[in-house]
């Protein structure tokens, strides 16, 4: 009984990271889909995103407003605009002018803007990590004979249903709306569906605009969830996003949540039963193994080389 | 020399290539031809390496080759061109020769590095197999130019030059007068005859245009949607209904 | 058009406003368990609306702008000279380089001893930098996990010289020829990955390094490093004060001369000179080689050069291994220079920091991207104030480097190997 407590705690404790970074994963998968481009930048626009709920949240605090739920809405609400202006900008600057260039010029940029982006932050509001307040206290406790307690906090199931509510969203406006018919489209054949006299330009801004708000919105929950942020928090968080989308198959969005459950909760058995310190080895690891052994993923469609 | 059994080649649910078989002869040349889309390239692709076909065999001189990698195809000297001219096109013209004869040179790094006489004997001679095949092919004189600075004729040639100093016993041609004119266009099959005679080459060629074929052509295959439609001497294959009606059709 | 253009610009205004006025108007303050909101400085703020004035104005006007750009005189009076004839270029680049090696070796002996210090360091970096060239620049794989072989070759010397006393004569070929096994073992299984996949592979490769590094503390010693590695000798002759090892004399003593912390100083920086020239030299001399002319057929057209014959995978191999090498021959002289070694100096950041080297210098270009390692080591140490920009500079510099000038600043011509036989 004991045992198995402590395994369901590991397991919800890994779909809550899972489920994080599966709304992050979003944004990697989106922009690969459809510009064929690893957006190196995410991490930090999520990071961004978490800074600027922190920075709403205290000064609705300082305003003297208490009421929780307006608190929240207000910050995740300015999260998701500066993250998405961000995501906009960033591929206006970035990626525009380097599309359809050789591969890697594109991925360069990225870098060049993940590091941009990492020191403005650095500079703007130092490196040290910022204590996030624990907004959403409290949940419920099962234990066997009082040993071991397994805890679903009320943070965790906010998470939960956050994260499907948005996939739920995103999945319909891509299917049911004309910007998400004309964003799969230009997923399938850009070209094809330039000359079909889809402004393809404003798409991929649009995907940019979607990905960076989902990002937003995993940063206010897992600055909540952790109780602190730094300016370098985004880059491991982007890295294990992209480990979920490639895992779940790059350029699937159903891919990209089972590829964040999947991550979340072997990094949390890792943490559970080997050593905290050695989580990130095993992500890392999985990464490397998928790309090499099926690097089309779980749900991603095999590729045929072009000759 | 070469023998092809069987062959299909499955994308997905798509069937592109699907039980194709040709053979051809030491110093022979052998065509493909087929309207847009029948798979002639693929079977080529299959052929030279780059894809695993999904059932049939490739054979060449007795040996199974289906399957294995593009490189090692290319070792045991069957060397191919592309439909759209694939040079190295900032190196400059010799050097897209000599890194066709990479496996002829002394690679050692030791050896380069210290400059040994085996390896500058290897360069040199290197150097004079490219030169004799420039002047073969009428590109001697530009032999210093950037490759992507030739004339698209130019490069057509340049290709097949780089497939020849790879001393090939077998040369699959996709599509090489493509882009040209008429009068290019003789000067190639004129080319291509040559290999054949001169050098003992066995060449196969894919060609979408049949009137061009006739004239160099042993045998003919057709292929059309994949599948094998014909196949003959030119003259068989120019009175054969079935193709008759495929191009027809197609026009 | 016009009303378009303004609308667009008032746009572009906003975004700048929003992706600014937030992060850099508002500062969040730890005051004990609380966290506390101030505004930022006047001159913050002013600077943030300049900005989105700046952009509108700019959006507003734009193709009035580019127009004018255009019509300039040309800022780099060589971009539209026909590039110079190849043997020229090669000659002019060969007097340079001689050049900068000839200063360099006058240069410890007219400056102090922390410029020397720092030029060591900037040549390490060199060395970085013209291996991590081979495999970006003139292989064209993107290797961001380059700083996992450079902690090779230096945890290779900390730790064989803590457990068997080992040299630094010994340790440098050691620790680069394992460097190299490394970059051997690691490269193989996945350079067969497409160009960005391999970038990401390599990434979480470094990482694993480093974490092991840091977690595996009963034999790096975990975030604490390794200290007390030694200098190198001359000829068995110590540069420290007192000798520390049996049988070994020491420098002053042996010409007598006083004794002077300097002496240490100038030459481990002479030997790293040596090494970069070495360095620079062999890469050269391969770039000739039938291996380099494989590595750039094979980064211009891999379709072609595979049906010539060429394995993708043992080119490919070959230059991850070299540069590998030359990061663990780099990582040895750290070790030695610093004496003490931690995980903090193998993160993801330094590997940035060399590719931005590489990159800025004009991938593939030697001349470029040892112009670059001086400008990147050098520029913030001359101006401190700006050192703390740095990192924002050089991310912002990668970025427009690849939007207006991918080819880097000094582009990469290879020496072609010319045919003499004309007529």
């Amino acid at each position: 009984m004991q045992d198995l407590l402590y395994f369901s705690q590991q397991l919800i404790n890994g779909l809550t990271i899972g489920s994080a970074y599966a709304l992050i994963a979003i944004g990697y998968t989106m922009v690969y889909g459809i510009i064929g481009m690893i957006n190196f930048a995410h991490g930090e626009i999520y990071m961004i995103g978490a800074y600027t709920a922190l920075i709403a949240i205290t000064g609705l605090t300082a305003l003297g407003l208490a009421w929780l739920p307006l608190i929240l809405i207000v910050a995740l609400l300015c999260a998701m605009i500066v993250s998405s202006s961000m995501g906009w900008a960033v591929e206006r600057v970035a990626y525009r002018p380097v599309r359809g260039r050789h591969r890697l010029i594109p991925l360069i940029s990225a870098i060049g803007m993940s590091i941009f982006l990492q020191n403005y932050v650095h500079l703007a509001q130092g490196s040290r990590n910022i204590g996030f307040p624990a907004l959403i206290e409290g949940g419920f406790n099962f234990s066997a004979d009082g040993a071991f307690e397994m805890s679903l906090s009320y943070m965790q199931i906010t998470i939960f249903v956050t994260t499907l509510v948005c996939m739920t969203a995103l999945s319909l406006f891509i299917s049911r709306s004309r910007t998400g018919r004309a964003c799969r489209a230009v997923s399938q054949d850009l070209g094809m569906a330039s000359l079909l006299g889809i402004d393809t330009n404003r798409i991929i801004s649009a995907t940019f605009i979607i990905g960076a708000s989902l990002a937003a919105v995993a940063g206010l929950l897992l600055g909540m969830y952790y109780g602190s942020i730094d300016p370098l928090f985004g880059f491991i968080a982007g890295l294990k996003a992209f480990t979920a989308a490639v895992l779940g198959g790059i350029g699937s969005i159903p891919g990209a949540m089972l590829g964040g459950l999947i991550l979340g909760v072997s990094e949390s058995m890792t943490s559970g039963y080997l050593s905290g310190e050695y989580k990130d080895v095993v992500s890392f690891g999985l990464l490397i193994l998928i790309l090499l052994f099926k690097p089309t993923g779980l749900l991603g469609k095999p590729e045929v080389e072009k000759i | 020399m070469l023998e092809v059994k069987n062959l299909s080649m499955r994308f997905g649910g798509l069937l592109a290539v699907d039980g194709v078989s040709l053979d051809v002869q030491e110093r022979e040349i052998v065509s493909i031809i087929g309207p847009n889309g029948a798979g002639k390239t693929t079977v080529f692709n299959c052929m030279s390496g780059f894809y695993k076909p999904s059932g049939g065999k490739i054979i060449f001189e007795g040996k199974e080759v289906q399957g294995i990698p593009d490189y090692k195809i290319s070792r045991l000297g069957m060397v191919r061109t592309f439909q759209h001219v694939r040079l190295f096109t900032q190196m400059s013209v010799v050097e897209n020769l000599l890194v066709a004869q990479h496996r002829h040179l002394n690679t050692n790094m030791l050896a380069g590095l210290f400059g040994t006489p085996n390896y500058k004997e290897r360069e040199q001679s290197a150097l004079d197999r490219a030169a004799y095949w420039l002047e073969r092919v009428g590109l001697l004189d530009l032999s210093n130019r950037d490759a992507g600075n030739l004339a698209y004729g130019q490069q057509r040639r340049l290709e097949i030059a780089r497939c020849m100093v790879t001393e090939p016993k077998l040369l699959m041609l996709d599509e090489p007068a493509a882009g040209l004119n008429p009068a290019e266009t003789k000067e190639l099959n004129q080319l291509i005859v040559s290999l054949k005679e001169d050098y003992n080459v066995s060449v196969v060629l894919i060609e979408h245009d049949m009137s061009l074929v006739m004239d160099i052509s042993d045998r003919i295959n057709v292929i059309n949607q994949g599948r094998p439609l014909a196949s003959g001497t030119p003259e068989e294959i120019r009175h054969n209904d079935d193709v008759i009606k495929a191009y027809l059709g197609e026009a | 058009m016009a009303a378009n253009n303004y609308r667009h610009a008032l746009f572009c205004a906003i975004v700048t406003l929003i992706i600014s006025f937030p992060i850099l108007g508002f500062n969040l303050e730890a005051k004990g368990v609380n966290i506390e909101l101030t505004g930022a400085k006047t001159s913050t703020i002013v600077a943030v609306i300049l900005a989105a004035v700046a952009v509108f104005v700019f959006q507003a006007y734009r193709d009035s702008f580019m127009g004018l750009l255009g019509k300039l005189p040309k800022l780099n009076p060589l971009a539209d000279k026909e590039p110079m004839e190849q043997s020229k270029r090669v000659k002019l680049e060969s007097w340079v380089l001689t050049g900068i090696v000839v200063l360099a070796l006058f240069w410890p002996f007219v400056v102090s001893r922390g410029s020397v210090d720092l030029a060591t360091l900037v040549l390490i970096y060199i060395m970085l930098a013209l291996g991590l060239n081979v495999v970006v620049g003139l292989a064209g794989l993107l290797d961001l996990g380059y700083v996992a072989f450079y902690a090779v070759g230096a945890y290779t010397f900390a730790l064989l010289s803590q457990y068997t006393g080992i040299s630094f004569w010994m340790a440098l070929p050691i620790g680069a020829l394992l460097a190299g096994l490394t970059g051997m073992i690691l490269g193989f299984p996945v350079l067969r990955l497409r160009g960005d996949y391999l970038a990401i592979v390599t990434l979480g490769f470094g990482e694993i390094i480093r974490i092991l590094l840091n977690n595996w503390t009963t034999l790096t010693g975990g975030p604490n490093g390794i200290g007390g590695i030694p200098e190198p000798t001359l000829f068995g002759m110590e540069f420290g004060r007192r000798i520390k090892e049996e049988g070994n004399t020491s420098f002053h003593e042996t010409f007598g001369i006083a004794y002077s912390g300097e002496h240490k100083v100038i030459f481990l920086y002479l030997i790293a000179l040596v090494l970069a020239v070495i360095t620079a030299l062999i890469i050269r001399r391969f770039m000739r080689m039938p291996v380099g002319r494989a590595w750039e057929a094979l980064r211009e057209d891999e379709i072609a050069a595979r049906s010539l014959g060429l394995s993708r995978t043992a080119v490919k191999l070959s230059a991850f291994t070299i540069g590998a090498f030359f990061a663990g021959f780099a990582g040895t002289v750290f070790a030695s220079k610093q004496g003490f070694i931690s995980p903090e100096s193998f993160v993801f950041l330094e590997s940035a920091i060399i590719l931005a080297i590489v990159v800025l210098g004009g991938m593939g270009s030697q001349l470029g991207v040892i112009l670059a390692a001086i400008a990147v080591t050098i520029l913030p140490e001359l101006a401190r104030e700006f050192s703390e920009y740095r990192m924002l500079i050089f991310g912002a510099a990668m970025v427009l480097m690849m939007v207006w000038r991918p080819q880097g600043l000094l582009p990469m011509r290879r020496i072609h190997i010319t045919l003499n036989k004309q007529g």
